[in-house]
């Protein structure tokens, strides 16, 4: 199972520097979506997929799952999704005073 | 162009209710089985984009008039808050207590300070939450 | 409990919250946020001279003990640039009282500002690497909101490119931690350099140290620098200099606390790296600092030689080359806002940014050519300023470690600086007077103010090292023997 989701992680990374490497804007947003995926979940099989029970006081299982990762993840998603949303924000403005969602033509300084 | 949305209006008279309901139920679900303040209040905060999305933002306002970047601020208050109450009391920054009372109609309870830590958490989501989509929205 | 080592967190965060509620309320904003910077500076020294007492101090949140919760670790190092950062952002503050206009002042620009110190102070005194991730990215939203408010064409498309590539090296610093995770099983730095001095740094620990290295190098601009000098140079001054000031400085941190403290098991690898680095940093950035017109150009320029400066330290490793560094790292704080306030005011005054066309100042402000002329001293590293000693004793680690390339370039790229201001000092200050008496603008009390402060603060700091010197050298001693951290964290003795 692990080495299953390793693969999709893989498979992850490759469409999201696909989509990184790519000249719009928007494109480039999802592609740092889908890597902030890939990685959450790069996190999960690192922490071990599913080995105990839930970790909770009061639950009669043997041994307990890890309960590290999850709480990591937890707080990267909550970050990812700040910081997607306000890189959105900031390209719909920048488009909207620039007027073009390229990155070629959105050189901020002229170099001389 | 006007577009009917009778149906999705009047559902969603119904349908914020039940989102607002699972919201809470969520929220106090908290800190002993799966749910507590982040989940409850992106559900909660759901149910107000929603409402943005069925109603136009001017309506919805004029029921609603709260500064969304004021929740969140307020939740963030009440997160750090609680953290500094610990201090006040001699014990490390963001101790947790709960303690256990018989109220009278819901029998043996649990009141735990970390439940007023998860509202501030709920509180700042849903100030977030609401906030960016407003923020996007106002000045298509 | 030793809740105080909190305080330099909790202060700026609910002064800043609280800050929201109060926006019509500028004067009050204003007078609040100084308060809060003041408050975080004094009880910054209070806690650098309880640990000269208690030594290396540390606040487990919520009571949970290590290596299972979330904790603040303060040891000199630490704390010293916590006392720097409280300091210089107070006078950066003032500047920006007369500065910033109105406009941002109604966009929450005290709030974001204070979010910021708090997200820097944390970094610095955290001990878990994740928490080190949280408050890195708190430090970065904010200087994402405050590199666009006001939303200039230039702006939004300069922070474009600095947003993206922060978001990304986020993330990378992310995966960092998964493998460190799997690998050794814990995130806590002091747990995790006690269990990798086990375990030995394997070929595996090391590929994620470097890591770590891309990483960190990205947020300090250690010769990934590339998206550096533009969006320094977009933001209005305050905001620049709080920028050129402090967030590198973090990343810098970084670098020092995981590579003297978790990865240093393996310096013919990792530190050599580090030292290559260093040195492209200091040619690269060399040639920007001399190559542009642009002041800001010219200035952000200088920002990335510094960092490969302060990287020679740590690439040689030797206990009085990480003394220097501290204590360069120190004095770069003071002297970047200096000298990014000067260049703002400059422009300010003069509407224009490009060197050609601004001449002959020094006859219309004297004071601010001679504090220009000040801060050129102090950064080429002249005695009896600030810039002297740092520069010294990197030099003689230099020598000790027999890295006599790193020392060539580090003290060539210092007459490169002094060459590039002198640059700027020449062409602006001095020559034919352009401005007339009737056309000055005047300078207002407001911005001179931080720039003298700054400027008595690189005396200060020059005259004065005897005084500051016993926290460096606690400082420089925790950074070279790891157990002394490990020890107060872990409690090995009890």
């Amino acid at each position: 199972m692990e080495t299953l989701i390793t693969i999709l992680v893989g498979v992850l990374v490759a469409v999201a520097v696909y989509l990184l490497l790519s000249r719009s804007v928007i494109r480039i947003i999802l592609g740092s979506a889908v890597l902030s995926h890939a990685i959450h979940l790069l996190l999960m099989v690192m922490g071990g997929l599913k080995k105990g029970g839930v970790p909770l006081i009061g639950e009669e299982t043997e041994n307990f799952a890890d309960a590290l990762p999850q709480a990591l993840i937890l707080t990267a998603i909550v970050i990812s999704f700040a910081v997607t949303a306000f890189l959105l924000v900031l390209a719909y403005r920048t488009y909207q005073e620039a007027g073009s969602d390229d990155l070629q033509e959105l050189r901020g300084f002229k170099n001389e | 162009m006007k577009i009917n949305d009778v149906i999705l209006q009047t559902i969603t008279k119904v349908v914020v209710f039940i989102i607002l309901t699972f919201g809470v139920e969520l929220f106090f679900a908290g800190h002993n089985s799966p749910g507590g303040g982040f989940i409850g209040g992106l559900v909660l905060s759901s149910a107000f984009v929603l409402l943005f999305l069925v109603h136009d933002i001017e309506t919805v306002q004029q029921g609603i008039p709260v500064d969304f970047k004021k929740v969140a601020a307020t939740g963030v208050l009440f997160a750090v808050g609680t953290g500094v109450f610990a201090v006040l009391f001699g014990s490390a920054f963001l101790t947790q207590t709960f303690l256990t009372v018989n109220l009278p109609v819901y029998g043996e309870t649990e009141l735990a300070t970390v439940l007023l830590f998860e509202l501030g958490v709920a509180l700042t989501v849903v100030g977030t939450v609401v906030t960016i989509i407003l923020s996007i929205s106002e000045d298509v | 409990m030793n809740n105080i080592i909190a305080m330099p967190v909790v202060i700026p965060l609910l002064v800043s919250i609280i800050l929201v509620f109060l926006r019509p309320f500028i004067k009050v904003q204003r007078v609040l946020s100084l308060i809060a910077l003041v408050a975080t500076a004094i009880v910054s020294i209070y806690i650098l001279n309880s640990i000269q007492m208690n030594g290396v101090l540390r606040l487990d949140f919520g009571g949970w003990k290590p290596p299972y919760g979330i904790l603040f670790v303060a040891d000199s190092f630490s704390v010293l640039l916590v006392l720097t950062t409280a300091i210089v952002s107070s006078i950066i503050l003032i500047y920006a009282f007369s500065s910033i206009g109105r406009r941002y002042e109604n966009m929450f620009f005290y709030p974001f500002v204070l979010l910021l110190i708090a997200g820097v102070n944390g970094s610095f005194l955290t001990g878990d690497l994740f928490n080190l991730f949280v408050f890195f990215e708190v430090m970065l939203l904010a200087s994402y909101v405050l590199i666009t408010l006001g939303g200039k064409k230039v702006q939004l498309m300069e922070s474009i490119k600095y947003v993206a590539i922060n978001v990304l090296s986020s993330w990378f610093f992310l995966l960092g931690i998964a493998y460190l995770y799997g690998t050794v099983g814990t995130l806590n730095m002091a747990h995790l350099s006690a269990r990798i001095a086990e375990v030995g740094q394997g070929p595996l620990l090391t590929i994620i140290s470097i890591i770590f290295l891309i990483v960190f190098s990205l947020k300090s601009g250690l010769l990934l620098y590339f998206w550096l000098p533009g969006s320094y140079s977009a933001p209005p001054t305050a905001i620049a200099a709080l920028f050129g000031a402090l967030l590198t400085k973090v990343g810098i941190y970084a670098l020092f606390r995981t590579f003297t403290l978790i990865f240093y098991h393996e310096p013919s690898i990792t530190h050599t790296l580090i030292g290559v680095m260093a040195a492209i940093t200091l040619v690269g950035g060399s040639i920007g600092a001399i190559a542009y017109q642009d002041i800001r150009q010219i200035v952000s320029y200088n920002v990335v030689i510094t960092i490969g400066f302060i990287l020679v330290g740590l690439a040689v490793s030797t206990s009085i080359g990480i003394q220097g560094s501290v204590f360069y790292l120190v004095h770069d704080i003071i002297i970047k806002a200096s000298l990014f306030l000067l260049a703002g005011t400059m422009i300010y005054l003069t509407g224009k940014t490009s060197i050609e066309e601004m001449s002959g100042l020094i006859r219309n402000y004297p004071l601010l050519g001679w504090l220009f002329f000040l801060t050129m001293l102090a950064l080429a590293g002249i005695p009896p300023l600030s810039g002297f000693l740092g520069k010294l004793y990197i030099g003689q680690g230099a020598v000790e470690a027999g890295s006599y390339i790193l020392l060539a370039l580090a003290f060539l790229s210092g007459i490169l600086v002094l060459y590039s201001l002198l640059r700027i000092f020449m062409n602006t200050f001095w020559g034919e007077t352009i401005i007339s008496e009737e056309d000055e603008i005047p300078l207002r009390k407001g911005l001179l103010l931080p720039c003298v402060l700054l400027g008595m603060m690189t005396i200060a700091l020059g005259v004065g090292a005897e005084g500051i010197l016993v926290y460096v050298e606690d400082a420089a001693y925790t950074l070279m023997n790891p157990e002394v951290y490990i020890d107060a964290v872990l409690e090995k003795g009890k």
